[in-house]
């Protein structure tokens, strides 16, 4: 596989302030990739620097092998092949859709350049609305729009900012669906840049976990979830709680909730002091368990609650149940360890 | 190496220092020491000005905020016989300028006037009989200037009532307050910093007021500023009087841009919903429909067609080669002015857009500043410093090279187009700048990220999506050059008239039927502006339906 997109050491500032710290990673081609973080972790910047809008202060970015922006120097936007979807669509209200989508493409033919509008309107299903304006459609159809626009010229790589935050919550999973399929039919290596999870679990392949301009992980979803690289990154990524445990010896660790098997042991010395992510599913329902802890607040999700439970002063856990098990704020109800791959993180 | 944004930036900086000039001129006269002028104008007529001058505005202020905050809660929050007509029709008394609705109502309403006539026809009456309001004084004056300004304080508010949720108005409603009780309780509060910002603009208009207060004979800054720049011939003087009613022109400066900022803040919320309008009918559908048309009739329908009649009475004899050559000097400047102000603008606008710094921010607000200076201070301002130049060099080149230049700049139409530029850049620059305001950033770096250059991106983005700012730019210059008076009087070259100076000394002249076709047509022209801001009127309620 070829390498597509390789950010290298990346520093971006602003007045001498660094926004992007540091960063660095990888797209092979056909890739997803995720810029995942609070507002203004600086993702954005990162995104915008790989299009060409933002210079770097060090590091350096290279698409298709060819470096594109170092230090000093700043290949302009109009050079890169890059297709970029913003936020805000920014279609041109002047422009009717089929002229928006045909905007990057002046060096085809007009024949070639039609035929390729007809084409990209096609597969967003919106033939017969080529030639109304921007303001007539609807949120979903300008974002369709904006995003064949950046693919009409058929860029190196699609960056997209925040694609779904304008639209309603039901549009935006199904959009999301609908553009990964688009993107891997035509193994289109993209970055999407958001703060909402499950929009990059549904979208990405890889996922950059990004926290006041440094790049905290690159990785999977899986990984992310199950193999947190720090803390934040726990905090960040799905439900979890943290538990003091103590190593015994080898693999053995002693907790609140009883002694802990752990499989991976390597970094783990005897009598040392760790703290344990404990995700709500790594706790189960027991009524016949030693460990009855009190119901401090449950949120029904369906098929499942999620208690929230005390374990004691300082410390409460999160229990996925089954929904049948119907237990009121304040019962006590009983729960055993089953952590299938332990993280843990030294003080 | 010069870069070509530290050449913008000098330039826009340069721009803003020439546009200040006028007034900072005006300003240095307070620290000259006062002349013996001064001193006689002090103890004898500043007094009168001051009074006069607060009095009109306090007259102004009680009839704009009647007749503009009353139709704007009519129109926007009622249905009634014609509400849709008088929305965008109560805008057409802003065609008409002071000074023509003055002397029209002279005519109308004078001792020989039709409806005096009309009176003594009627009831057999004959002079001393009888009291009538008499039109020239100071409270027809505040009558006049509250006819043709109030849409200023209509507009701001109207927008401002429909920019209030609905939601505001049902909470109250839900609470128990009737619909009286929630227009003051809720409503009027929440647009109070709108009216007060449309206020401060009639109240500016009414301070730089010349033609109406000098043909009422009242005594006022600018007829005072006049008399004291031409009669006493005192350049100190007059400039030291400019420089007072300038502290005034500041005061309500700084009431409009704090009332502007905290508008921002009574935007009650960003959904709206489609406003459902309060049906009123019967009596009261009649009265808010008699009230409106009221408004329009004695702001538009009767000066209008008065002028209309004397116009078509006395066209035969009017209508000749000098007054084409009237309409031709009105065109010429107003159409250089105009270009000229779109020029400054863009360039303006621009280098705020691309090198904005704070320096930048700060000229482009300066620059936009000139609309609250008086035509009457702006021409002082302008001439002081132009005739100090033409002097000099005069001086110069007489003693070098035995030649005299003349007046290069005082007596010639370029201290006049600078004047206007200082006065109505900012009309042209409030629009260049919401224009480019619509080409977001985003669609910028989107046509760059598709291979278009920065040449190309102005040609197929922001040429196509500014087309219609900058004619409406143009426009709204020239109507507003085509009627401006104090300043052209004060700085045309000899024996150059314009359709305003023109009409302006026949009406002085008593002449006011020959006077007629001159108003007429600038009344004609004036109403272009009232269409293009109806049509935006008329969008905002579309895109409200939607």
């Amino acid at each position: 596989m070829n390498k597509q997109l390789e950010v290298k050491n990346l520093t971006i500032a602003y007045d001498g302030k660094a926004v992007v710290a540091d960063a660095g990673f990888e797209l092979e081609t056909g890739e997803i990739g995720c810029l995942l973080g609070p507002s203004g972790c600086g993702k954005t910047s990162l995104l915008r620097a790989i299009a060409g809008f933002e210079p770097a202060v060090s590091g350096e970015i290279l698409l298709r092998g060819r470096c594109v922006t170092r230090p000093g120097t700043s290949l302009a936007p109009e050079y890169r092949n890059v297709g970029m979807v913003f936020q805000d669509f920014a279609l041109y209200p002047h422009l009717t859709v089929s002229k928006n989508i045909g905007f990057g493409l002046r060096k085809l033919s007009r024949g070639e350049s039609q035929r390729r509008v007809e084409e990209l309107l096609r597969l967003v299903d919106m033939e017969d609305l080529g030639a109304k304006y921007p303001h007539q459609l609807s949120g979903g159809q300008q974002q369709r729009v904006a995003l064949v626009r950046a693919m009409a010229p058929q860029p190196d790589i699609l960056l997209l900012d925040e694609p779904f935050s304008g639209l309603d919550v039901e549009l935006r999973s199904q959009l999301a669906r609908e553009l990964r399929e688009i993107l891997k039919r035509d193994q289109i290596t993209a970055i999407l840049v958001t703060h909402d999870q499950l929009e990059a679990f549904a979208m990405a392949d890889q996922i950059g976990v990004m926290m006041e301009g440094r790049m905290l992980q690159w990785a999977d979803g899986y990984s992310l979830y199950h193999r947190p690289a720090n803390r934040f990154v726990a905090d960040f990524i799905g439900r979890g709680a943290m538990l003091t445990g103590q190593v015994i010896d080898g693999p053995r660790i002693e907790t609140a909730l009883g002694i802990l098997e752990a499989n991976r042991t390597a970094d783990l010395r005897p009598g040392e002091t760790v703290e344990l992510l404990l995700r709500p599913s790594d706790l189960v329902h027991d009524d016949n368990s030693p460990f009855q802890l009190e119901v401090l607040d449950r949120i029904f999700q369906g098929a499942e609650y999620l208690y929230t439970l005390r374990l004691n002063e300082e410390t409460q856990v999160l229990c996925l149940v089954q929904s049948h098990h119907n237990h009121a704020i304040g019962e006590r109800i009983g729960v055993k360890l089953d952590v299938g791959r332990l993280v843990t993180f030294r003080n | 190496m010069i870069s070509g944004t530290s050449v913008w930036r000098g330039g826009v900086v340069l721009i803003a220092s020439l546009l200040a000039m006028p007034v900072i001129v005006i300003l240095g006269f307070l620290l000259v020491p006062a002349g013996e002028v001064w001193h006689h104008l002090v103890s004898t007529v500043l007094p009168d000005y001051v009074k006069n001058s607060l009095l009109l505005m306090l007259g102004v202020s009680i009839g704009v905020l009647i007749l503009g905050v009353g139709s704007a809660w009519l129109t926007s929050m009622c249905r009634f016989p014609g509400s849709r007509l008088f929305e965008w029709s109560l805008l057409l008394p802003m065609a008409m300028p002071a000074y023509i609705i003055a002397y029209t109502y002279t005519g109308l309403f004078d001792f020989a006037g039709p409806a005096q006539s009309l009176l003594r026809e009627w009831t057999g009456w004959s002079y001393g009989d009888y009291w009538f309001p008499e039109i020239r004084s100071l409270e027809g004056a505040a009558v006049m200037l509250s006819l043709v300004l109030f849409p200023y304080v209509y507009l701001l508010s109207r927008a401002a009532f429909l920019g209030q949720s609905l939601c505001v108005l049902d909470v109250s409603r839900t609470l128990g307050n009737g619909p009286w009780r929630t227009f003051f309780t809720v409503a009027l509060p929440l647009a109070r910093p709108a009216i007060v910002a449309g206020l401060s603009l009639a109240l500016m208009e009414t301070l730089a007021d010349y033609g109406t207060v000098q043909y009422f004979g009242v005594a006022t800054f600018t007829t005072g500023i006049f008399r004291t720049w031409f009669g006493l011939d005192s350049t100190a003087a007059a400039a030291q009087l400019s420089a007072v009613l300038l502290l005034f022109v500041f005061v309500l400066v700084v009431l409009e841009r704090s009332s502007r900022r905290s508008a921002r803040y009574h935007h009650t919320s960003q959904r709206h919903q489609v406003l459902r309008r309060y049906p009123l009918a019967g009596w009261r559908g009649a009265g808010a429909a008699l009230f409106c048309f009221g408004i329009l009739f004695f702001g538009f329908l009767l000066p209008a067609g008065q002028l209309l009649i004397w116009a078509v009475t006395t066209a035969d004899e009017r209508l000749d080669a000098q007054f084409l050559s009237l309409v031709w000097h009105s065109l010429e400047l107003a159409g250089i002015a105009s270009l000229l102000a779109l020029a400054l603008a863009l360039f303006l606008g621009y280098g705020r857009r691309l090198h904005g710094n704070w320096a930048v921010q700060l000229a482009v607000r300066i620059a936009g500043m000139g609309y609250a200076v008086p035509g009457t201070v702006i021409a002082v301002g302008v001439m002081i410093p132009f005739a100090a130049f033409d002097n000099g060099l005069d001086a110069w080149t007489r003693s070098q090279f035995g030649l005299s230049t003349g007046l290069l700049l005082s007596g010639t139409l370029a201290a006049l187009l600078f004047a206007y530029l200082v006065r109505f850049l900012a009309v042209s620059l409030q629009t260049v700048e919401a224009g480019l305001a619509k080409i977001r950033p985003s669609m910028d770096e989107v046509s760059r990220s598709m291979g278009t250059g920065a040449a190309e991106t102005v040609r197929r983005v922001h040429v196509p999506m500014l087309k219609g700012s900058l004619v409406t730019a143009l426009l709204l210059v020239f109507v507003d050059v085509l009627k401006e008076l104090p300043a052209t009087l004060i700085l045309r070259p000899f024996n150059f008239n314009t359709l305003a100076v023109r009409a302006y000394e026949l009406a002085s002249d008593e002449r006011l039927a020959d006077a007629s076709l001159a108003s007429l047509t600038i009344v004609a022209v004036g109403i272009v502006p009232v269409i293009l801001l109806s049509r935006s009127i008329g969008r905002s309620r579309h895109e409200q339906a939607t």
